[in-house]
């Protein structure tokens, strides 16, 4: 599955997008904010706060209690503030 | 069913207002009202050189097709245009543009009024602020009040 970081999630982080292996017992969006957020600190920092982070999959937004599925990509970001 | 296509554009460039206007209704005879919310970068009581607008390439333009689509469902809208600038703007330049076109005006200003607040909360561009000292900026939160305008048209 794809993963991609946007603004000051991707700051932290320290990269804009990735490749990995979901292990199988990651199975909604909030399991795998839990599972990124043990890697090292800067995932640990830009996954402080779950509440803040929005995500979308395959590019439509979806809540934290979603399914991963057989999606390809997510994204993990901020609250938004274009316009 | 629409008999038009949304232009939605997700670019770099500035645009300008009367040209994409003249694109919209040029021609045709079924325009009664054309409504055009321009937003602008401030300089915060010139604390900012510029903001920066970082954007998900993609779902950008399928979201704000999404809410264009929504807009064109719940209103009788004979065309709608809807551009967001990406990457630096200088306080004084445009940043984003949403024109509705209808028969009649009450469409066109609630649909460019809903528009912008879907804008505002759910297309993924985020800004970070440029400082006029050098400085590194931040990025702009999210506001309450954001969420409560686009909260209204539920």
């Amino acid at each position: 599955m794809k993963v991609r970081y946007f603004a000051w999630v991707r700051e932290r982080v320290g990269h804009a997008e990735e490749d990995i292996d979901v292990p199988a017992d990651v199975e909604s969006v909030a399991d795998l904010i839990g599972w990124l957020s043990k890697r090292d600190e800067g995932y640990a920092a830009a996954f402080a706060e779950p509440t803040v982070i929005r995500a979308a999959i395959d590019q439509e937004h979806v809540e934290h209690d979603a399914a991963l599925g057989n999606g390809r990509e997510i994204a993990f970001f901020p609250p938004m503030t274009g316009g | 069913m629409k008999a038009w296509n949304p232009n939605i554009r997700v670019q770099r460039d500035a645009f300008d207002l009367n040209e994409e206007t003249r694109r919209l209704v040029e021609g045709r005879g079924d325009i009664g009202a054309t409504v055009a919310f321009t937003g602008w970068c401030r300089d915060e009581d010139e604390r900012l050189a510029a903001l920066e607008l970082e954007h998900y390439p993609g779902m950008a333009d399928a979201e704000i097709a999404r809410i264009a689509n929504e807009a064109a469902e719940r209103w009788p809208l004979q065309g709608l245009t809807i551009i967001h600038r990406t990457g630096r703007i200088a306080p004084g330049e445009p940043i984003v543009l949403v024109l509705t076109a209808s028969a009649h005006r009450q469409a066109a200003f609630e649909a460019a009024s809903f528009l912008m607040d879907y804008l505002k909360t759910r297309a993924p561009f985020w800004k970070k602020e440029h400082a006029a000292d050098g400085t590194e900026g931040d990025w702009v939160a999210a506001k309450e009040t954001d969420d409560s305008a686009a909260g209204r048209w539920r």
